[in-house]
């Protein structure tokens, strides 16, 4: 049989949690179940979350994904996938320091948190880079409210305690998920990954959408495939 | 100012479904550029088959702007789209048509098919399911292009008849749905029809050449090779367009014409798939 509640060992839980503001003791009479539980709860809610930007950690991404594609392989509507990742974000780093970069990211996250929708999870992926799902949206509707988020980045003036200003760029990839397409997530993100890839070697700034129509027929692969045409008509 | 585009493909690995419960063998035919002689392939295929005493059915599957009821010269009251919405019974949508062909006719001009909805993904699932517990070969017509319809078409069927001419742009189409189908579906087996040939292995000559340009530059993005499956050529005829503007299968209309010859040919080696 178990000790009692009171022999948890909770100090080191509660001072985390205190420290980031997931709980508060303000009440002496409070039943210890209850605050257990709101002990368990607090340190789930820690466990999701990105410590810098407040938004969605991998492993709460993860998850959200998989649950979307279940939801979209069982015949729900499209989803799209978004990795944005800043511009020339070690520059930052370099001339201003760590400290900014960190504000930088925030700004970033809040940008793009406020020109998304309640249902979209936003997430820090790593680094500078930030992954997002958009469910019930059709791949043409993805590549526009791409292009908006990153717009909004790019407008965006981020004040500096000293009251500097500094302006960032972002680049995103983006795929489209259709009922009929049963990707998993790994295969996804590695796609989306190629797409923010493509978009980092147009320039930066913009938005590459992984094709979902023949558009990607190179011209290469068109004279090759012409090639015995041409034979054909000279013979 | 908007900065977006389209990448090359490089698709992930995806699933297919393409083994679906049922009797029948699901043939999707498509082709890229419209034209080519899909339709006129898939009714002429299906009364070459349905010869051989098979039970055939043809679905038109280009729910915008379908184009069966032309070929068949049948005036459907009732198409597809009101089993689709629930206003008919499949029964009541299905034509018999001449030589025991069956038809299931779709509307033309219907908008609203432009883009593909899961409830419309739903039922022509559920549909295409219930079909092929009744017939031996079920052909889905499709639309020329790419569409998420003509995508979703295709991954209902088991096995992919590509029409092709040979025409450059044709040919380019045609590859172009092969390297589609093949990313996003990992469809691996393609069956390749040439038509309008007007000289005897030009279609050959092409069909090689799409597989050698398919494994060379699909190779890396899809995880096993690209097979194309030669199935025949039809000649460029004059009994082709005539029996198209008499409106009756070339089939029945020509049958000794060097097209309908080929046809039964064709027919010949897709029973064999």
């Amino acid at each position: 049989m178990a000790g009692h509640l009171g022999d948890l060992r909770l100090s080191e839980a509660i001072s985390l949690l205190s420290q980031t503001g997931q709980i508060q003791l303000d009440d002496a009479a409070e039943p210890d179940v209850q605050l257990v539980q709101r002990i368990i709860d607090g340190l789930c809610e820690l466990s999701s979350l990105d410590a810098l930007t407040g938004l969605a950690n991998v492993r709460q991404f993860r998850m959200a994904l998989d649950q979307e594609l279940d939801r979209v392989s069982r015949g729900g509507s499209p989803m799209a996938l978004l990795m944005i990742d800043a511009d020339h974000f070690k520059s930052i780093n370099d001339t201003y320091g760590h400290v900014t970069g960190d504000i930088v990211l925030q700004a970033i996250a809040q940008c793009l948190r406020d020109n998304m929708r309640p249902m979209d999870t936003l997430a820090r992926y790593g680094g500078e880079e930030f992954a997002a799902i958009l469910p019930n949206c059709l791949p043409q509707h993805a590549l526009r409210a791409a292009d908006r988020f990153r717009v909004r980045v790019e407008a965006k003036e981020i004040v500096l305690p000293d009251g500097q200003t500094v302006h960032v760029t972002v680049s995103v990839g983006v795929v489209g998920v259709t009922a009929w397409r049963d990707s998993d997530a790994k295969s996804l993100i590695a796609s989306a990954d190629r797409q923010l890839y493509e978009a980092k070697r147009a320039g930066r700034n913009c938005v590459v959408m992984e094709p979902t129509s023949a558009t990607g027929v190179s011209g290469s692969e068109k004279s090759a495939l012409l090639s015995a045409n041409m034979q054909a008509k000279d013979e | 100012m908007s900065k977006i585009g389209i990448a090359s493909p490089r698709s992930a690995a995806t699933v297919s479904k393409h083994s679906r419960p049922g009797a029948a063998t699901i043939i999707a035919v498509t082709s890229g550029k419209g034209g080519v002689g899909k339709t006129f392939v898939a009714a002429n295929l299906a009364a070459a088959l349905s010869r051989s005493g098979k039970k055939v059915l043809l679905l038109d599957a280009d729910l915008g702007l379908a184009n069966l009821d032309v070929v068949f010269n049948i005036h459907p009251k009732i198409t597809l789209h009101d089993v689709l919405t629930g206003g008919a019974t499949l029964e009541d949508a299905i034509i018999e048509v001449t030589g025991g062909i069956s038809v299931l006719p779709a509307a033309s001009g219907l908008v609203e098919y432009s883009r593909l909805t899961g409830e419309v993904q739903d039922e022509l699932s559920a549909i295409i399911d219930q079909l092929a517990q009744r017939y031996d070969y079920l052909f889905l017509d499709t639309g020329a292009g790419i569409s998420d319809l003509v995508l979703y078409s295709a991954s209902l069927a088991r096995e992919v008849l590509v029409v092709a001419t040979p025409e450059p742009t044709s040919l380019t189409d045609a590859y172009a749905t092969i390297k589609v189908l093949a990313m996003m579906q990992q469809r691996s087996i393609f069956h390749l029809l040439f038509n309008q040939v007007s000289k005897s292995g030009e279609g050959s000559r092409y069909a090689a050449q799409l597989g050698d340009v398919a494994n060379r530059y699909l190779e890396s993005q899809t995880a096993t090779p690209i097979e194309l499956h030669h199935v025949g050529d039809i000649p460029e005829d004059q009994s082709v367009p005539d029996a198209l503007k008499k409106r009756k299968l070339l089939m029945h209309a020509y049958p000794g014409s060097p097209a309908a010859l080929a046809m039964s040919k064709i027919a010949k080696a897709v029973s064999r798939i």
